[in-house]
């Protein structure tokens, strides 16, 4: 199989966690950087604060970065809204990975620009799904890919008439048990 | 043969009551499935790393619980990062511990708090003596020239 290796940048404060994406990743084939922080996700990405943000390395290049969504001082979203308002960075697809499964922090993180939420802990079934999303699509993906996966999630949860993207019913309990994100 | 043999029965019998008497959940089976043979000891460093962090939490949980005036926001992101790292490893019941602990922060109740922290320490101590004993069986298994069975 000749597969270019996709390289994933993994975010996480817990150490645990960082060990155990970073196996999953591995075993899916995966190049793997992992970091402790948003921050330092920033700076692996060049996109330091202090510096100038042009000095990015090409054989540094990120496929895809991996975040929790639970960090002290910059959370994921916010790494999140970060890189999608990069123009060097915002194609690299964003998935967000937490423990929560909330609605609406779900839906924040899609319409921001979220590749996927993954509930955790992550299965390796995720991980293959994804593949298969980012090797699929290129990186002219953005706005179709949002829609798409709203979709995907609303047709899976057997939610009946949730088309609206704009405003969102207030979420019954019944909403909330409901594990739309990992299908 | 036959000393492999009972120890690998002993192995099975001990991994399975953990799981129905709740301590380990499939999350804990997921994790010995990406072990391998170029990394044998990827399940014993990750519950290590997994001791290390429980170990400095439970010191912050004590040390938060005990100001004169508690901060029940950080003693609930003590608490978060507890749960988040048990259900990492599977380690169920010290999670479901955390569940209760959290909303007797938001209730900023102290004496719920206090009496889920020494829950917490209880059911971490009994994962933590239940997975070295794990651990054990499985080295002497190994020693013995045999194959650690796989869970289903």
């Amino acid at each position: 199989m000749n597969q270019p290796e996709l390289h994933v940048l993994a975010v996480d404060d817990s150490t645990v966690d960082r060990k155990v994406i970073q196996k999953l990743l591995q075993i899916s084939s995966f190049k793997v950087t992992v970091v402790d922080s948003g921050s330092r996700a920033l700076q692996y990405l060049g996109l330091d604060e202090e510096k100038n943000s042009d000095c990015r390395f090409n054989d540094l290049k990120v496929n895809m970065i991996m975040t929790d969504y639970s960090m002290p001082g910059m959370t994921g979203f916010e790494l999140l809204k970060k890189i999608k308002n990069s123009s060097t960075l915002k194609e690299i697809p964003v998935v967000i990975m937490s423990s929560e499964n909330s609605m609406t922090r779900i839906d924040r993180c899609l319409e921001e620009g979220a590749e996927d939420y993954l509930l955790k802990p992550v299965k390796l079934s995720d991980l293959r799904r994804l593949k298969d999303t980012i090797l699929k699509t290129g990186p002219d993906h953005t706005d179709q890919t949002q829609t798409r996966k709203r979709k995907h999630k609303i047709d899976q949860s057997q939610e009946p008439d949730y088309h609206d993207q704009t405003l969102s019913p207030p979420s019954s309990p019944q909403h909330a048990q409901t594990k739309r994100a990992r299908l | 043969m036959a000393a492999v043999a009972q120890l690998q029965r002993q192995f099975i019998e001990y991994t399975t009551s953990l799981h129905n008497e709740g301590y380990l959940d499939d999350q804990f089976t997921q994790l010995q499935k990406l072990q391998d043979e170029s990394n044998p000891d990827f399940v014993v460093e990750v519950v290590s790393l997994y001791f290390e962090d429980s170990e400095k939490l439970l010191n912050n949980l004590a040390t938060a619980l005990q100001q004169k005036i508690v901060d029940y926001k950080q003693v609930d992101s003590h608490v978060h990062q507890f749960k988040g790292s048990s259900s990492s490893i599977g380690a169920q019941r010290v999670a479901t511990v955390c569940v209760h602990f959290r909303n007797f922060c938001e209730e900023k109740n102290l004496e719920g708090c206090v009496r889920c922290l020494q829950q917490l320490k209880q059911e971490y101590i009994l994962v933590r003596s239940k997975l070295e004993a794990l651990f054990r069986l499985e080295q002497q298994i190994v020693q013995a020239g045999g194959q650690i069975p796989m869970m289903e």
